[in-house]
């Protein structure tokens, strides 16, 4: 358990953190209509009469979308309810086209899983999975368009989401940001959310309560749509710290609903349990029970990706990587898949350095993702093979690679058309370190003096002297031999 | 010309070419405009486009093609979504409201070759048993009392539907039926009406009141009309999850099964007190009409009959509360300008819905509210149960169940509108079978005493409405029922 705490002025609180996330899921169509559920396209243009809740209109489920959903729950190592039920949430809103959101409320498609996250030092912690149900999006309100109007864009209205609640196992934001980033990585190994907070495609209501070490829980506040792990992890902080000062006024933390303002630092209320909607669940008579075969579930299942804890552990034994470089390899399915293309028939443990060393570096110079690499993995195996041939030794490594990332080019025909091979020949070596030795008779002097340390001295010198191509080991025993 | 034809006799003229569509639909335009003053049966009619169907069905025929329903004028029940053509739910909300799109059922017929003659009034979102309720005026019955000059309601919700055919300004008419919403009115306009199993007509499209008992049906002047036109409005629809993907039968072929060796059941909850002696002794008639074409009679129980009218009025507001409110003014239909989007939505409405809708909503959302929703609405769902449980028990033991269709001949216009409670009292025998989503049939069978006709309900096992036409057409057959309404077009014109 962490030592995480909030210092009030009558002694530490402990935080309990629970997450609600919202996830679209990947579809070509939505939920219960056959329109596109594609984003960015122009305003209502992705609407069916069903989506716009058009008199008569009927919602069917979509097949694909619940597949999504078993294949999450599957990932979530979670419970798939093989019997499921959509109800009617109703509340008006312009944006709400038939006045309620079809949702799972009573018996959601996915029950309890877990996801395991690693805390910095390598700890493993479960956090339980409360539920996963499938329900509609909404569409978009938009009130700064026309000075008296506002606009209504339907093109989301429909769209499957997956809500997939936490238990309140979370107990820093740290953890709830490793959370929030598993999960993520998660569905995007699956397919099932491409996970683009920026894009609204992954949101989070937050609920967060302060206690005494040993306390049950006390009253929660949620604080609703945060769209980034970073301000989820600002939001717990802040609104912790709201609620510490609370009771240690005396008060009572009232349960509401509120929001985080990122500018501020701070959470402010939005609406209270009073003014808190009724809204009238039940099941939706337009549609028949969710039931799936057990069969179905398997044929997903066997069909599912190695999710990234599978493939750390792999990582670990089959290339012998540290826990942690294998963690940030399997982040991204992408970056896992480089990584191997780069290892296969080669060195991991090598593969694995200059992936998160240098060629991380210099694509996060360039403001890149892997998936727009101007180098391919078997561009940067080619690099490493150069390498393990001694074709080239590391530095002139290092050099070579910051050529490939500017140009593209394989490294052999860097390495070739600028002359950086190695140079082996003892009599060039030698040369050099004979000259070295006679441009520099007071460091010759204090070296034989005892100060043994200039023995780096001489070899960069010697180095500088070949233009970096000098094979080091062939110039270290030249250097040995002469002083 | 027009009460001469069944849709039958009317189909077989055409193929014998006895007759065009044309000349059809040009008869039955003349009876609209004649008899809409007096009768209100229609909301919209529609001549241009019926004759241009016609002669597109006179071309078919003349070329040996055309479908089942090819050439027949028929009218349309404005809850069905019709392209092109307004469609209004007989509510203020909808008035405006054009659809881009074709219900299913009458996209089926229109497949067939039918002729649209318009779309009928009705009650305000088939919210009502006496289609009084509609925004449009009320339908009036186009039956009379003997002797008096009482306007009477044809029933509801489908009223205008139900009146316009034994009016004679349609052949047959859609319906749809809830409640009681198609047999009701058919019992008290003297013609045939149909309500087949929840799930079998698809009922996308279909402007919805409670979506868990709303089915589409026909009317017609004979049982095998209804069973001409179910036929074609029938079918799986992949486009509504509660369509059932089973084949229609044969329903005309069902009507001349007769029904030697049939089980058919009287159960005794039916038999409520201060049930009017002519009443009992239409029931007695129509047991022994079918006793003697050699069914055989056993006494039933349907235990929580009782229950059926307390726990409709929670199941279907509540459903209706939330199907209505996608009518916000924000999209389509009625829109009352406003300062911000609560008034917007507390404006259009008041001034898009009646009383009855009204009532209906907020006891809908009463029933649905956080510490109300156990006690009402989950209490009901448990006591539907109960209901269809009865009826599974039931049809154990017996093939099909015979009933009144209604407490009662057709009231006066106004007569019950004071009190909420007696209206829905109209529908104490339809409800039943409503809630467990079983087929039945109105068949009228005698006159009361004042000369208003009576229905008998023949209610069958889930998707057995082959049964329900059989017992249907052995009841018309004894019955022989030939009376005719007040108002009508007189043969020959």
């Amino acid at each position: 358990m962490s030592a995480y705490v909030i210092q009030g002025a009558t002694g530490p609180w402990e935080l309990v953190i629970g997450l609600e996330v919202h996830a679209q899921v990947v579809s070509r169509a939505k939920l219960f209509s056959g329109a596109s559920a594609s984003y960015g396209a122009e305003p209502n243009s992705q609407v069916s009469f069903v989506d716009a809740a058009f008199p008569g209109m009927l919602p069917v489920v979509n097949r694909e979308c619940v597949a999504q959903a078993v294949r999450t729950g599957l990932g979530l190592k979670a419970a798939i309810n093989l019997v499921s039920r959509f109800d009617r949430k109703n509340y008006f809103y312009a944006d709400l086209p038939a006045g309620y959101q079809i949702s799972q409320f009573a018996h959601p498609i996915v029950g309890r899983g877990v996801i395991e996250i690693e805390l910095e030092g390598g700890a493993i912690r479960p956090i339980g999975v409360t539920r996963l149900h499938l329900e509609q999006d909404a569409g978009k309100s938009m009130h700064d368009q026309h000075p008296a109007l506002s606009f209504i864009d339907l093109n989301r209205a429909g769209v499957a989401l997956m809500e997939i609640v936490s238990e309140p196992d979370m107990r820093t934001p740290e953890e709830a940001g490793a959370y929030l980033r598993k999960l993520r990585t998660i569905m995007r190994y699956l397919g099932t959310c491409d996970g683009n907070m920026e894009e609204g495609s992954m949101r989070a209501d937050v609920n967060v309560s302060v206690r005494r070490a040993g306390e049950p829980f006390r009253t929660r506040c949620e604080i609703k749509n945060v769209n980034s792990v970073r301000f989820v992890m600002q939001a717990i902080e802040a609104e912790a710290r709201r609620q510490v000062e609370v009771w240690e006024a005396g008060e009572a933390v009232q349960q509401e609903t509120r929001l985080y303002d990122p500018g501020r630092g701070e959470t402010r209320s939005m609406r209270s349990k009073e003014d808190a909607h009724d809204y009238r669940y039940f099941p939706d008579p337009d549609l028949l029970p969710l039931v799936i075969e057990q069969g179905w579930v398997d044929e997903l299942a066997a069909r599912l990706p190695e999710l990234p804890d599978a493939k750390k552990a792999r990582f670990m034994s089959q290339y012998g990587l540290p826990s942690y470089d294998a963690g940030v390899l399997v982040m991204e399915q992408a970056t896992a898949d480089f990584y191997e293309a780069v290892a296969r028939g080669r060195d991991g443990k090598i593969a694995a350095n200059w992936m998160l060393g240098d060629f991380f570096a210099g694509l996060n110079r360039m403001g890149r993702g892997i998936e727009e690499s101007p180098i391919s993995a078997e561009g940067l195996g080619g690099l490493l093979d150069l390498l393990a041939d001694a074709t080239i030794n590391g530095r002139i490594a290092k050099e070579v690679l910051e050529a490939m990332m500017e140009t593209g080019e394989a490294a052999a025909a860097i390495v070739e058309a600028r002359g950086l091979r190695q140079v082996t020949d003892t009599g060039a070596i030698d040369g050099a370190v004979d000259q070295v030795l006679a441009a520099n008779p007071d460091k010759l002097a204090e070296y034989k003096g005892g100060k043994e340390k200039l023995f780096g001295f001489f070899v960069g010198q010697v180095m500088k002297a070949m233009a970096g191509k000098g094979n080091p080991a062939l110039v270290n025993e030249a250097l040995k031999r002469k002083l | 010309m027009t009460l001469e034809f069944t849709l039958s006799s009317a189909r077989n003229a055409l193929r014998a070419r006895r007759i065009s569509s044309r000349e059809l639909t040009e008869a039955h335009l003349a009876a609209i405009e004649a008899l809409e003053p007096a009768l209100n049966a229609f909301i919209t009619v529609t001549p241009e486009q019926a004759l241009a169907q016609a002669d597109a069905a006179d071309a078919a025929i003349g070329r040996g093609e055309g479908g089942p329903l090819a050439g027949l004028p028929v009218a349309i029940k404005d809850l069905f979504c019709t392209k092109g053509v307004r469609t209004t739910a007989a509510s203020r909300i909808l008035e405006p409201f054009v659809p881009p799109y074709e219900s299913t059922v009458t996209a089926n017929m229109l497949r067939d070759g039918a002729v649209f003659l318009g779309k009928t009034n009705l009650d305000e979102f088939a919210m009502g048993s006496s289609t009084t309720t509609s925004a449009f005026g009320p339908a009036i019955n186009p039956w009379q009392r003997r002797g008096a000059n009482v306007q009477l309601v044809p029933g509801g919700s489908s009223g205008g539907s139900a009146a316009a055919v034994a009016a004679g300004m349609a052949l047959a008419s859609t319906g749809t039926d809830t409640g009681g919403s198609i047999r009701q009115p058919a019992s008290f306009c003297g013609i045939v009406g149909m309500k087949p199993t929840y799930g079998r007509c698809s009922r996308w499209g279909v402007v919805a009141f409670a979506s868990s008992l709303d089915q589409p049906g026909p009317f017609a002047r004979s049982v095998e009309d209804t069973a001409i036109l179910l036929g074609s409005m029938a079918g799986h629809d992949p486009k509504d999850s509660t369509s059932v993907n089973r084949p229609v039968p044969d329903y005309v072929t069902a009507c001349r099964r007769g029904v030697k060796g049939l089980r058919i059941g009287i159960p005794r909850e039916y038999r409520v007190d201060g049930m009017s002696a002519e009443i009992e002794d239409l029931w007695s008639r129509g047991i022994a009409w079918l006793r003697d074409a050699g069914a055989e009679i056993v006494d039933v129980s349907l235990p929580h009959t009782k229950y059926g009218l307390a726990t409709y009025y929670i199941v279907a507001p509540a459903e209706a509360s939330s199907n209505l409110s996608r009518y916000d003014g924000v999209r389509f239909g009625l829109r009352v300008p406003a300062n911000d989007l609560t008034d917007l939505y507390e404006e259009t409405r008041a001034a898009g819905f009646g009383a009855e809708v009204k009532r209906r909503v907020l006891i809908g959302t009463y029933v649905l509210s956080a510490g109300y929703y156990d006690a009402y609405y989950l209490k009901a769902q448990k006591v539907r149960a109960l209901i269809l449980r009865d009826f599974t028990e039931a049809f154990g033991k017996v093939d099909a169940l015979l009933t009144p269709t209604a407490p009662s001949a057709a009231f006066g216009l106004g007569e019950k509108s004071d009190d909420p409670v007696q209206m829905y009292l109209n529908d104490v025998f339809t409800v039943p079978a409503s809630m467990a989503g079983a087929p039945g049939i109105s068949v009228p069978a005698g006159l009361d005493a004042e000369g208003l006709p009576l229905g008998l309900q023949v209610l069958g096992r889930h998707f057995d409405e082959e049964t329900v036409f059989a017992v249907g057409a052995a009841l018309e057959a004894a019955a022989g029922f030939s009376a005719k309404p007040a108002v009508r077009m007189e043969a020959g014109r």
